[in-house]
């Protein structure tokens, strides 16, 4: 099948070079980071189990072309080998989370990453293939008679601007 | 974060906006810290509306993703259908026939409206223009009730197959369009004289929002927002797929990002959508049944033929079925779904009355049967009505997909709303808001 140019050439990178890699590619004139997700292999008995996928786009802000695209594939386990991409991507920031949140993937400089879609109550990871997708999970809120300190209130706290 | 004023030993506060709020149309919770009626900060929680559609997907086989697809950006279901049903068919390997390719581009154009009219009508009902809202309600009304026709449907549609589309267009699609696309310039221009020029309006939606071209491209926007800063990027254009090519239509831009230019963009959109479709009805080339009309049976007198032998027969009628199977005969299948018969749904008449038929309908429906795609791994994006709209999908040889993933549009631009947010009045947040056009189910999942 050839490659389309949507999708771009891939390249296999090691984990730990991942930001290495994109930082070369941004340099490079890939300036927008139109996606990253992840697939879990472990069915496959692939290891690392996890493939995480950048997917970059040259594009020319002025009038619009999309110059090429690149896939950038690397493959990693449980342990916290990738660097985060928020410094080149601002919006690598809600990626991340995402891929934490449904792989259970973390970030080396991430360690109080949260979660993205689901609570943080939630126990789990819920897009791993070992994740039953019938799987129930523990009730929260009034009903367990825990109001104070409730985690998803947290953010209530006025940290956000660090004043 | 730097703000301007000198600390003067101020106090902010922290204001909880969501997840249910009636200025706020979706499920999403804005924590805004407050100094006065200046932002300082902002969090977004999303999530509220997740469901899970790419877990559920790997449960699924290739067809049975189409339905689910429909729950992504459901003001806009049929362009997500095309968008999965294309990756789907790119891994697959699928040319979907000339005539099926249209119709998918006619679907998609006027579910591009529908987004661009709920859209609009919504933030300027947020604004006090309660009439547009009405007007343009009115207008999605009746490309709903076409849509209606055309799928069986108004918003689960489930239009697309693997290798095409549910059927041919319904009987006097062309007329019925051309007398809505009447009514809905009229909504067009008589909203454009409601708004483009009202101080209320133009006070609340200039100069807010704004966001600049570098942190549009930092953010990884695209659509309409990307569009309204001036970048004329256009997945359509970029990457013509379907029949785009051949569409002659514009791409408007804005030229100072901000919630007014992005008001504009949709509505000189709407404008260019109206044009592919009536391109696409002259261009559109005709069905097989247009060749040689035939008698109609209902679906039911054809099986009882079947029985009997008489199988030659057969071919001279054409089978009536129930309203939401219109479309799937002998006389239109041909023109709208691939001939690849390991992928693609025999007609209905062949399922009706022949061994073959129910044989060849029955191995794709069944679990662990159907369609089975080679190993493989692929992306392939469309441009839906908020942007760059992708499926990642991986196949593992099986009958539906090992990952699907969806790129949602919505999510680049809310993962920016806190940094266009930070510093602008809490009365901006309604209209720049409104102008992401934030679709839970999109960007939840």
């Amino acid at each position: 099948m050839s490659v389309s140019p949507l999708q771009g050439e891939r390249r296999d990178v090691a984990a730990e070079r991942n930001h290495e890699e994109l930082a070369a590619l941004k340099a490079d004139g890939y300036n927008v980071l139109v996606d990253l997700t992840c697939v879990d292999y472990a069915p496959q008995g692939r290891t690392p189990r996890f493939d995480v996928i950048y997917r970059v786009m040259k594009f020319d802000a002025a009038d619009g072309r999309d110059l090429g695209r690149v896939e950038v594939h690397c493959a990693v386990g449980d342990a916290p080998v990738l660097r985060s991409a928020r410094d080149l991507w601002p919006v690598a920031d809600w990626l991340e989370r995402e891929v934490w949140d449904m792989f259970g993937v973390r970030f080396a400089d991430r360690p109080d990453i949260k979660r993205l879609l689901m609570y943080e109550e939630f126990v789990g990871h819920a897009l791993r293939k070992d994740y039953p997708i019938a799987k129930r999970q523990p009730l929260i809120g009034p009903k367990s008679g825990e109001k104070a300190n409730s985690p998803s209130f947290n953010i209530l706290k006025p940290t956000i601007t660090g004043e | 974060m730097t703000t301007a004023t000198p600390d003067l030993g101020r106090k902010t506060y922290m204001l909880n906006m969501g997840p249910q709020h009636p200025a706020m149309h979706g499920v999403i919770r804005l924590v805004l810290e407050l100094e006065g009626e200046i932002i300082r900060g902002v969090d977004c929680e999303i999530g509220y509306l997740h469901r899970a559609f790419e877990k559920h997907a790997e449960t699924e086989t290739w067809n049975n993703v189409v339905p689910w697809t429909d729950r992504l950006n459901y003001v806009s279901p049929l362009i997500n259908n095309v968008g999965y049903a294309l990756a789907v068919e790119k891994l697959a390997g699928i040319e979907v026939p000339e005539r099926g390719q249209y119709i998918r581009v006619i679907a998609c154009e006027i579910s591009r409206i529908t987004d661009h009219l709920t859209c609009i009508g919504a933030s300027a009902m947020e604004l006090g223009s309660f009439t547009v809202f009405l007007y343009m309600i009115k207008a999605r009304e009746f490309l709903y009730q076409l849509v209606d026709q055309l799928t069986g449907a108004r918003i689960t549609t489930a239009f697309t197959r693997v290798g095409g589309v549910k059927g041919d267009l319904p009987a006097d699609f062309a007329e019925k369009f051309a007398a809505i696309a009447v009514k809905i310039r009229e909504v067009v221009s008589e909203s454009d004289k409601l708004l483009t020029k009202n101080r209320i309006f133009v006070d609340r939606v200039a100069g807010t929002g704004v966001i600049k071209k570098d942190d549009a491209v930092a953010y990884g926007i695209t659509g309409p927002f990307l569009r309204s800063t001036g970048i004329p990027y256009d997945v359509r254009r970029a990457h013509p797929y379907l029949v785009y090519d051949r569409f002659d239509f514009e791409i408007p831009v804005g030229s100072t990002g901000d919630n007014f230019d992005r008001y504009l963009c949709r509505m000189a959109e709407i404008e260019q959508s109206l044009r592919i479709i009536e391109q696409a009805l002259q261009q559109i080339p005709a069905g097989k049944h247009s060749l040689e009309p035939k008698e109609i049976k209902y679906a039911y007198e054809l099986e009882d033929m079947g029985k009997r032998g008489d199988t030659e027969l057969i071919e001279k009628y054409t089978a009536k079925v129930d309203q939401t199977l219109e479309g799937m005969g002998n006389d239109t299948v041909g023109s709208v779904r691939a001939p690849n018969r390991w992928a693609t749904l025999p007609a209905k008449e062949q399922t009706y009355t022949n061994i073959e038929g129910l044989m060849n309908h029955f191995e794709l429906i069944m679990w662990s049967w159907g369609i089975k795609i080679p190993p493989s791994e692929g992306y392939f994006a469309v441009e839906g009505a908020n942007g760059e709209l992708g499926f990642h999908i991986v196949s593992d040889g099986g009958d539906g997909p090992y990952r699907v993933r969806c790129r949602p549009p919505c999510l680049s631009i809310m993962a920016a709303l806190p940094h266009l947010l930070k510093g602008a009045m809490i009365a901006d947040v309604i209209p720049t808001f409104g102008s992401v056009n934030m679709i839970a189910g999109e960007l939840d999942r």
